[in-house]
């Protein structure tokens, strides 16, 4: 097993070479770049730009010297823990980020506890009561929130919350508290704009999730362990919660790996549109004014998290699974 | 069966059962009723009846995969018609009975003025102004398939009249006839996404699953690289590629193949998973014995063991489809008008001052939910009926 650790960890270093040339092109790839379309900007504007800023900047970041040559630079930097210069926000990357770090966490937190605590007890009673009226009712509860795009979804909530509740449009906290330290008041203000975005995002992983719940659980419960099972006298629930479920949470431990970055990404479409302060809309900004460092770095960090996350999805299946095997073909 | 008993003391009359014994049938089994000679694709079928909302939700889709063949015909007008006349018209409900006369199908005419406190149009219906509909009639002219010029429609407005089911939009166009065109390009995009995506999931998770070693290592890693990037950097790059100057249809073929190229990885890795489990059992040695080989024990033998998770990640990945279509389009990235999806309908609705005044622009949100929820409904039975042996 510690072999097979060690192994993965090395394995990880190629495929995130291999990543970070994909979000270098990923960056690169559009044509122009942020000086230009700043420029452009300000001159459409009828301002004339600092030219020689500019130059200055151009000539930091290596913008006059062939992209492999900008490649290794900007790899070179992150492993020292520079992230590069947001141009966009005239400050280094780390610092951009760090401020919505956080909030972004606290909502994407929130939301998987929300989604888990929800798809269990809904995965579990559609399964053992299948076809039942709870089953469809739950089932098709659930499927609205897929059914229905987020966005939409986003902008009626948002309106009602605001004729109903008196909730201000939009954002995470009301607006006198942006940029203000944390206190009391502040605290209490997220809290009252949370709930929005969470049963946004939540709702479609909830119906995501107990339905593979259900389906899994389906796949395990008509097996014959299950009715030896029960056949020795062992009562529904602690059959169904000591084996059939183990079986069936084998999808939720894949998961982990895509989970981990949407904890720090959450998700963009609804954030864009409730204009919340995460990371979400952060990076599509910079992405579309071609924000290459901070586009770039972020990216990276949530490539790497992902990485991490499958590793540590695939430890966790082997150590739960019995059944499967790690080297090639076992051998007969 | 019952039989007279004489007196008690009385000898029993001689029984003799007239049913024909045949030792193999056990009277109640599966053979008795008639199912065991069933052949698998019957056996499903008569599982997936039984699924009722899955058959209502198959033959919707059924219905509205088939109205596409029509679109032209069933919209009450052209998809690029406009009426500067009736800009942000609410719908116009259908009547039968004016004052207690029955006319037929028909709307009121609405007359509009302009709120200039609110700056709004303000529509009335005028109960004079009795407008029956047409069927089966002449109206805005079209290119059939865009290759036969017609002019016949199902349903169209009165002479000189109006016909806006679900309002018209900033443009005067109507919202019902946009919806129809609209479907078309969405309904088709979750097709051949799915298709794609599928295709390559199946192969080179398969692949990948039953061979391990250095094209699983190899996979594995391609894998992890692409879905380790957040997907809408990547639409958003591969987006900005499809250069501007192509023609809508190459776009709508470029996001297609956008939206498949992103997906198949998920399906190869629980393709992948799957068969490392399954790959173990017994019959797989037994055809391995035989001298199977890895194609034939993959499709014949692995595949429909694990073909009741796959129908149920592709009705779930269509829709998923579709409404990335639609995210795409509202990020500004995806299909670009004149080309006319839900994507685009939803986007032209967005703002809050939609909701408060124009609702009836929200309209396309019904097909969207409604196809999403047909497609999950279908997949559930079809999930069920793949493995009908229980």
């Amino acid at each position: 097993m510690l072999g097979y650790i060690l192994r993965r960890i090395l394995m990880m270093i190629p495929t995130l070479i291999i990543i970070s040339m994909l979000v270098f092109t990923i960056v690169e790839l559009p044509p122009g770049d942020y000086f230009e379309s700043y420029v452009q900007e300000l001159r459409a504007l009828g301002e004339t730009a600092d030219l020689q800023e500019i130059e200055q900047l151009k000539a930091r970041y290596g913008f006059d010297q062939p992209a492999p040559v900008r490649y290794v630079h900007w790899v070179l930097g992150m492993l020292h823990g520079d992230f590069g210069y947001s141009f966009e926000y005239r400050m280094p990357v780390n610092e951009v980020v760090g401020d919505r770090l956080w909030l972004t966490m606290v909502v994407s937190f929130v939301t998987i506890l929300f989604t888990w605590a929800l798809a269990f007890p809904i995965g579990l009673y559609s399964a053992t009561r299948q076809y039942s009226w709870g089953d469809y009712g739950l089932t098709f509860l659930g499927l609205m929130g897929i059914a229905v795009p987020h966005f939409m979804m986003a902008i009626i909530m948002m309106y009602f919350a605001n004729i109903w509740f008196g909730t201000s449009i939009g954002h995470l906290m009301d607006l006198q508290y942006l940029n203000q330290p944390m206190s009391w008041d502040k605290f209490r203000s997220i809290l009252a704009h949370l709930w929005i975005p969470v049963i946004i995002i939540g709702t479609a992983g909830t119906a995501g999730m107990a339905r593979r719940l259900r389906a899994n659980l389906l796949d395990e419960l008509n097996k014959p362990y299950v009715t030896t099972a029960r056949a020795k006298g062992l009562s529904p629930t602690r059959t169904t919660l000591k084996y059939p479920l183990r079986m069936a949470l084998n999808f939720f431990i894949s998961d982990i790996g895509s989970i981990l970055p949407s904890i720090i990404s959450g998700a963009e479409v609804t954030a864009i549109i409730l204009s919340l302060e995460t990371t979400g809309p952060m990076l599509i900004k910079a992405l579309q004014s071609q924000d290459m460092y901070l586009a770039g770095s972020f990216l990276m960090y949530l490539a790497f998290l992902t990485v991490i996350g499958v590793l540590v999805s695939d430890i966790a299946l082997t150590l739960l699974d019995p059944r499967i095997r790690l080297q090639g073909r076992k051998s007969r | 069966m019952t039989l007279k008993l004489g007196p008690p003391g009385a000898p029993l009359p001689h029984y003799v059962s007239d049913i024909v014994f045949d030792p193999a049938v056990e009277p109640g089994s599966q053979q008795a009723t008639g199912t065991a000679e069933a052949s698998q694709l019957r056996m499903m079928w008569l599982k997936f009846r039984r699924h009722r909302l899955a058959v209502v939700s198959a033959v919707f889709l059924a219905v509205m995969y088939a109205s596409l063949l029509i679109t032209e015909f069933l919209a009450p007008y052209a998809l690029d018609s406009r009426d500067i006349d009736a800009i942000y018209a609410p719908p116009q409900r259908v009547h039968l009975f004016d004052q207690g006369r029955f006319v037929g199908p028909f709307v009121y005419g609405q007359t509009m003025e302009l709120d200039m406190v609110r700056l709004q149009r303000i529509y009335t219906d005028d109960p004079a102004d009795v407008q029956r509909l047409r069927f089966f009639c002449r109206g805005d002219g079209y290119d059939f398939w865009g290759l036969v010029p017609a002019d016949l429609h199902l349903v169209c407005p009165a002479e000189g009249g109006r016909l806006s089911l679900l309002g018209t939009d900033r443009l005067g166009r109507d919202v019902f006839s946009r919806i129809l065109y609209g479907a078309r390009i969405s309904l088709t995009i979750g097709l051949l996404g799915t298709l794609i995506s599928f295709g390559l999931g199946i192969v080179i998770g398969g692949i990948a699953g039953y061979r391990g070693g250095w094209f699983d290592t190899g996979m594995q890693r391609m894998i992890e690289v692409l879905q380790s990037i957040p997907s809408i950097p990547l639409w958003m790059t591969l987006a900005a590629i499809i250069p501007v100057s192509w023609s809508p249809i190459l776009v709508y073929v470029g996001i297609t193949v956008i939206l498949g190229m992103l997906d198949w990885t998920g399906q190869a890795r629980a393709v992948r998973s799957k068969l490392f489990a399954l790959r173990e059992e017994d019959y797989v040695l037994a055809a391995e014995l035989m001298g199977a080989r890895a194609p034939r024990i993959i499709g014949r033998h692995l595949v429909p063991g694990f073909m009741s998770h796959l129908i149920a990640s592709a009705s779930l990945s269509v829709p998923g489809m579709i409404l990335g279509e639609t995210a795409l389009t509202f990020l500004g990235l995806g299909l670009r008008p004149p080309v006319t999806s839900w994507g685009i309908l939803l986007t032209e609705a967005r703002g809050i001052n939609i909701i408060a005044v124009y609702p009836w622009l929200l309209w396309p949100m019904l097909p969207v939910v409604l196809v999403i929820l047909a497609f999950n409904f279908m997949g559930d039975g079809l999930r069920d009926a793949a493995d009908p042996y229980r």
